[in-house]
Formats: structure tokens, sequence, C-alpha cells
């Protein structure tokens, strides 16, 4: 019997991972974080990741036509699903559609297609797009909804009136955004610092938690499960979570330590604003990160640092987006200078 | 018996894949019986091809040399049984991946008559290093875990050098091959005594016989014959079983925490690696005057019927071991010399088992998994890598063709063992990239130097011509000047010599 044989390259074994289930994982695990951000701020959430999902899928599969390829192709990655998810977790929970649109179609033609697509874009595209809004739209941007604790003075936009707010940028008249939203806690600590109040009196205000804001607290635990599900899954490493969490309270410890009146605990910082949302969802995206092990901890310690900073003396209550932003453009060379021994080489050290 | 040691050195990555020996393992090694016809390249070992030495028509007896070592480093060939040499010719080898290269092919006789083996041989331990090393070039002996290098050429290299350890290979890291395993089981006693007879040429005290703990059954053995032979300078040593861990170097990092440096050898760190299988055929032709000409193969896959190992004379058919292991299944599709992380891939089976050939791996069509998308950089590649590259990297700067990058990141170190490819989820073939490359590299680098000696000779050329140049302005000068200082009787001489050259004319 004689048998045809194709002819290929070693090795014969074939890959069992793909980009798709790594990005599907990814937002299977931002899923307890939903929930439990749907439970603090209600359904807006919701809302803004099915605009944010159309408008990233249609801007993707609008510039693969554009340059001339299979829009499947890029499609089928998932990739523009966790753009949309993780622009929809930066964005307050009431935000009008055109709003969220801009963000999204912002970062997946500008930031992602425009630099090549998926692989090659240098800024990590919810990141970009995020930032576009927030210059864009200061306004709609600060407008957060207060959590709900249980208070019995607690108004909370329906279903019905958060879906009409997403689609016409109007509250019903009874609702009027003094009584349904709040300055984060993130703002509060900002501005309380700065009109000299103390920490322990800004820490005073109901709003607050045990560690960071009421209910944010609480998201940032289910964001934290997620994260540690997809280090137990190798879908992210270490270094990235681990650099941006040293990066930020190291410092804030530091200040918090020797003046504890003037500076925000490290808990707070832990536990307010996209923190750790940041550690192991945003800045672990591995397009625009550092890709050398060693580099992907420096590069989130700079992030951590940077959003420190830009909380401490910045412009802007959070620094989540900015951070990000400004390292990925620190990248390449993060990774030249942090290339790892190779095996057989000379110690750096043994050479002058 | 002699326990396994376990005190070991770090590898960097690595993977556990899965094994798939146990097929193979069942039941013993299967003499396979002799072929009609052997098929024997003159080159199945690293450097130069052996010349043949022999006529076609003429008579050869088992074990007669029949090509010559070709060069300096090169190893001879043997007839592996008696017959007649019908042709020399090209014919398909696996080295080329089913394409012809020159081979001597003898029609044998079936009476295996072997040649008169010199007997009156002193004993291995009477004799010196160079005495040894003789003897074993002309055994024919190369190394046999893959990489087929001369192997006395090899110990003629290690003398040179300041060792300390003697290290067996008997890692066998590759899924699917199992003919080192089966080897120790059955042959241990040969593999321990090839290890002294290094050790004795090699003037070492230490020796380590290295195991994957995925082979307790070699461990015992090995165990079992070191306890008899109540030799305390041979090791027994386990490691995990993690691919690549059999690799030369990898192995000398996993044993004495030792990198071997970039571009040397690991007698650079005071080894030297053989393995076992190598070792056997040292004791097999040393003590008991067999050359090397069989070996043990695996013949395995999901595309054969019986996986097995058998013990083949070199030079039968691929096509025969098949049958002999009851041929193709139906799903069959692939066929591969050596294991399924760095075999190569045949076009056909007509080709003939050589020195290098430990395993025949026969597999059914690769499952699609997609086409390859673009490099997400998420650095898995780099985590499994054992050289500790950033495979990521150089493929961002071969797509680049970025010379100077892929050196900075190391390409050359790269020892395709393949495993970036394994973990990639875009599906991009690394390995087969970076085999390109380097090639790229190494082309580039001859058209340098090429360029660099057409500059070197443009150069000398237009000095030589330059010199001339001066020299002769120099002389017409001289001549300018002599004229001029020439008094009225010189004047009449020099026009009395031109009046008679134009009177010549």
């Amino acid at each position: 019997m004689t048998v045809e044989f194709t002819r290929s390259e070693a090795p014969y074994l074939t890959p069992s991972v793909n980009v798709a289930d790594m990005m599907l994982q990814v937002l299977l695990a931002l899923v307890p974080a939903i929930l439990a951000h749907m439970w603090y701020f209600g359904p807006g959430i919701l809302f803004n990741l099915v605009v944010a999902a159309i408008f990233c899928v249609a801007g993707e599969a609008f510039m693969m036509r554009a340059r001339g390829r299979d829009p499947m192709l890029a499609l089928s990655d998932y990739s523009a699903l966790v753009t949309a998810a993780l622009l929809a977790f930066a964005l307050p929970s009431l935000t009008p559609w055109w709003v969220t649109a801009t963000g999204a179609l912002f970062g997946v033609v500008v930031a992602k297609h425009l630099y090549g697509g998926i692989g090659f874009n240098v800024f990590n595209p919810a990141m970009a797009g995020y930032v576009v809004i927030l210059v864009a739209f200061p306004m709609q941007m600060n407008l957060w909804v207060a959590p709900s604790m249980g208070d019995i003075d607690y108004i909370r936009p329906s279903l019905a009136q958060t879906l009409v707010y997403t689609l016409t940028g109007n509250l019903p008249e009874a609702l009027s955004f003094d009584a349904v939203s709040r300055a984060t806690p993130l703002d509060a600590m900002q501005s309380g610092l700065r009109n000299l109040q103390t920490y322990a009196e800004i820490r005073a205000n109901p709003m607050m938690g045990d560690f960071g804001g009421r209910g944010w607290e609480w998201i940032g635990n289910f964001v934290a499960i997620g994260g540690c599900w997809l280090l137990l899954r190798k879908i992210i490493r270490w270094q990235i979570p681990t650099g941006v969490f040293l990066g930020l309270l190291v410092p804030a410890g530091i200040l918090y330590f020797a003046d504890p009146s003037t500076h925000a605990s490290p808990g707070f910082h832990l536990f307010s604003g996209a923190t750790i949302l940041c550690a192991f969802f945003i800045a672990t995206d591995p397009v625009s990160a550092a890709t050398s092990p060693k580099g992907r901890f420096i590069y989130g310690l700079g992030i951590g640092l940077l959003i420190f900073v830009i909380r401490r003396w910045g412009a802007y209550a959070d620094g989540v987006a900015f951070a990000v932003l400004l390292m990925n453009m620190a990248t390449p060379a993060i990774d030249y200078l942090t290339r790892p021994h190779i095996v057989g080489h000379a110690r750096k050290q043994n050479t002058p | 018996m002699s326990a396994p040691t376990y005190d070991l050195g770090k590898l960097h990555g690595g993977m556990r894949l899965p094994a798939n020996k146990l097929a193979s393992t069942h039941d013993p090694i299967r003499k396979m019986p002799l072929p009609a016809q052997l098929i024997l390249p003159i080159a199945q070992h690293v450097g130069d091809p052996a010349l043949p030495i022999v006529a076609i028509g003429e008579q050869v007896l088992k074990g007669q040399l029949i090509a010559e070592p070709g060069g300096k480093l090169s190893a001879p060939v043997h007839a592996s049984s008696s017959g007649t040499i019908v042709a020399i010719e090209p014919w398909p080898v696996s080295r080329r991946y089913g394409d012809k290269a020159p081979c001597i092919v003898i029609d044998c006789d079936g009476e295996d008559r072997a040649i008169a083996s010199v007997t009156d041989q002193p004993a291995w331990e009477s004799l010196s290093a160079n005495e040894l090393l003789a003897r074993i070039l002309q055994g024919g002996i190369v190394g046999l875990g893959g990489a087929v290098f001369p192997t006395a050429q090899k110990l003629m290299q290690a003398l040179s050098c300041e060792l300390k350890y003697l290290i067996l290979n008997g890692v066998e890291c590759e899924p699917y091959i199992s003919c080192d395993d089966m080897l120790m089981r059955e042959y241990s006693a040969e593999v321990l005594g090839g290890a002294r007879i290094l050790m004795h040429a090699l003037g070492l005290d230490l020796c380590y016989v290295v195991v994957e703990s995925d082979k307790p059954q070699a461990l015992r053995r090995l165990g079992e014959q070191l306890a008899l032979l109540g030799d305390a300078r041979i090791v027994l040593k386990q490691v995990p079983t993690i691919y690549p861990s059999g690799g030369e170097d990898q192995l000398v990092q996993l044993v004495t925490n030792l990198e071997v440096p970039s571009g040397g050898l690991p007698t650079d760190v005071g080894c030297l690696v053989q393995n076992v299988g190598t070792a056997a055929a040292i004791y097999d032709w040393i003590v008991q005057g067999k050359p090397l000409l069989s070996r043990i193969t695996t013949v395995t896959g999901d595309g054969v019927v019986h996986p097995m190992n058998v013990e083949a004379r070199i030079g039968t058919l691929v096509a025969d071991i098949v049958r002999f292991a009851g041929g193709y299944t139906e799903h069959a599709r692939q066929l591969i010399i050596g294991g399924p992380m760095t075999g190569k891939a045949m076009s056909t089976d007509l080709v003939p088992l050589v020195k290098a050939s430990n395993c025949v791996l026969v597999l059914s069509a690769t499952p699609s998994i997609g086409a390859k998308s673009p490099c997400i950089r998420c650095g898995d590649c780099a985590a499994v890598c054992p050289v500790q590259l950033l495979p990521q990297q150089l493929y961002r700067y071969s797509c680049a063709d970025d010379e100077k990058k892929l050196r900075l990141h190391g390409l050359t170190d790269c020892i395709e063992c393949g495993c970036c490819d394994l973990v990639c989820p875009s599906h991009i073939p690394l390995t087969a990239e970076f085999r390109v490359a380097k090639a790229r590299i190494r082309e580039q680098a001859d058209e340098k130097a090429r360029a660099e000696r057409a500059r070197f000779r443009f150069e000398a050329r237009n000095q030589r011509m330059e010199t001339e140049q001066r020299a002769r302005e120099q002389q017409l000068a001289q001549q300018r000047d002599t004229a001029r200082q020439a008094g009225p009787a010189e004047i009449a001489a020099i026009l009395q010599r031109k009046q008679q050259q134009q009177d010549g004319d």
C-alpha cells in the first residue's frame, strides 16, 4: 500500500490555546464585577456595555473592510468585545450613548486599526477611547450615580429611566442630577485634601467605606476575584498586577505614614477608582504592555506610580487611563533595556 | 541496587508534554529479520561524507568497511550484512526529507556472513586513550541521540579540555520516542560498560547517568546493574520529565547548574555528554567487536498498527520497518523521522534507516487549527523558552528583517526545540520562522564576507596601481632631473641613442 505523506515543518504537535479563548476568558472573568456593578450602580453598565460592544464591533468590521481584509478575521478573536467591556467599566453608569460611541470608535478605529490592528497598537484602545471622551465630554464623565447601600432616602433611576437617559441624555423632571449624582470618593478625597480638610474628616463622610468608597470597594473585590482567576489560568502573569500595586501603594504608604492627616491611606488608593481593574485587566493588555518579564514588572510599577502622582497632584481624580497611556509610550524602551539573560551568555555584572 | 540522586540545577521554561510512549514500550525490543536490500547513505553523520571504497558487483561481508572517512570530521560506513554491491547512486534519505543523496545499495545474500573479527585485541583497560579513539573511529560510531556527531572526534576534542564529568544522556524527553528507554531496560550492562570505557579513555572519575522520571523501569535496571558492577564512580541521576531537558546544553545545565557558553560546547564547562545508545555501541564494538550495524528505533504513532521498538540493520527501508510493525493504519498521513518536536517529515517511506534514526513516527493529519493571527505579545513563548529568549521579540524583528536586533536578542542561541510554537495562541510557526531567519543571517554573513573579500582585493589593486604610478612618476622625474643637469656631452649621447632607435625602426 502506498501512502501519500504531507510534508510540513517541526514541531508536528499543535497548540491547544488560541487568542479567542484567551479573550473569552477575560470577558468571563469580568462577569462577577459586572454583576457587582449592577448591584451598586444599577443597570447602567449593561447599556454602556451594549453600546460600546456595538460600536467597537462595527468600528472593527468597518476598518477591516477599509483595509481590504475579511472582517471575520478580526472579529472572531473577541478582542473588540474586551475593549468594549473595559471601556464600559470606565464610564459612569449613566452615560449617553453618543459619548460611549465616541470612545468606542476612537479606541478601535484610531488607537487600534490605524496602527495596524491587534498586535500592532501602541496604545491600549479602551484607555485611548476613554481619555478622548474624558476630555471631550467632561460634564457627562463626571456624573456618577451614588452607589446603593440600602439607605432610606436613596433614589436610583429605574431600568426604564436609565435606558431613556442612555438614549437621550435626559433624566425625568423628578430625578434631577442633583438628586442622584454624587462626587466619587476619589473626587471627594482630592478636593477635600486640597481644601485643607484632614484625611479623617473626609473619611467621616458616609460615602466612605472601610477602605475606599462604599460600594466601590466591593466592586473592587469582585474584579480581584476575576483577576485572580485569570492569574490561575495563566492568561495574565503576576508581574504587571504586582508592579501596579507596589507602584501605587508603596509611595502612598510612605506619605501616609509620614503624615496621615494630609494623605490618603494605601487602602483607600487600592480600593478606590479603577486601581484593581487596572492592575488585573487594563494594564495587562499584552499588546500595549511591555513584553519581557522584568519589563512587565517595571511597566506595572510605572503605571502604579503615575496613578499615585496624578491622584495626588494631578488635575484628574483617578489617573489610570493617563498612567497606562504614558507607560504604553515607554514600552519599547523598557523592552529594550530589560532583555532577560540569555542562557550561555555572560551575565551582565561580568561585563564591564 | 543504587538509588538515583536528585540534586539538580535549574532549567528555564520547558514543557510537560503528553508522553505517548506507552504504546511502544509494551513489548520487548523486536529484532527485525534481514531485508532483501540495504541502502547505506555515505553521509550518516555530521561532517564530510564517507568515500566509497567498493565497486559495483563486489561481494561484501557483514561488518566490512565499504566507505572510509572522507575528511577530518567524518565517519566510516560498514556493510550491515553480507551480499553484493549493486549500485552506488542517489536515493531518498531522511536527512534531506526524502530527497536524494548518494547511497551504496547492497543486495543481501541472506547468509549474513560476518567478516573475521580481530579476536586477539587486548582488553580495553590496557589501551591508551589514543588507541581507544582510533578504534572508536574505525567502528563508525557516531552520536546516536540524533545529532550523529562522529564520536571519535568528539572525544578527541574533549581530551584537549579540562573535563570533570562524563554525562550519559538517557533523558529522551521528546514524546513518542522510547528507544533509549528500551535500550536501558534491556542493555543496561552495555550502557554502563560503555560508560566505563569512556571514563577510561578520558581519564575521568565521575559519570552521571541521567534518566527522566517517567522511565522507572530503566532506572531500576540501571540501578541493579550498577549494584552488580559496584563502580562508585558512576552515579545515577533522575531528572523531572520536562521537555527539552535532553538537549545537550540543557542537560549540562540541569545536572551541573553551569551554562554552556553561547556558541561553545559542554566541554567548555568540563562536561562531555554522550547518549546512552552511543555508550552501548562503544561497548559492543570495543568489547564484543560488533561495529555499529544496527540500531534500536521506535516505530509508533497513530498511523502504525502495532507500535513497538525494533532493532533493525542500518540501511533497512523505513517502509519495511513499518510493514514489520503491522503496516499503516488508515489515518497515516505524516511520516516523521525523529520526534514530533524536532523530527523531519518525509515525502516518501523509501528512505533507509540510518544511524541517526531514533524514531519512525507515523501520525494522522494535523488537526486544522486555523490560520495564524498577529502576535499579541502575550509572552507565553518567553515563559517556556529553555534558553530564555524572547520569541515574541525575535518574531517581530524577523518580520522586519532587522539583523542587528535579531543578533542582540540571541536568534543564534535558539535551539529550535519547538516549545514556543506549542504555546502560541496566535498559532505562529515560530520555530520555522527562526530557522528561515537564521539561514538568512548566515547568507547575509556570507554575502558580507564575500563583499569584504572583494573590497579587500579592490583596495589592494588600487594601492598596487597607485604604487606603480608613483614609481613611474618618480622614474620620469629622475630622468627629467638627469636630463636637466646633463652637460653637452650627455645630451649628444642621448640624441645619438634616439637616432639609433629611429634608424632601427
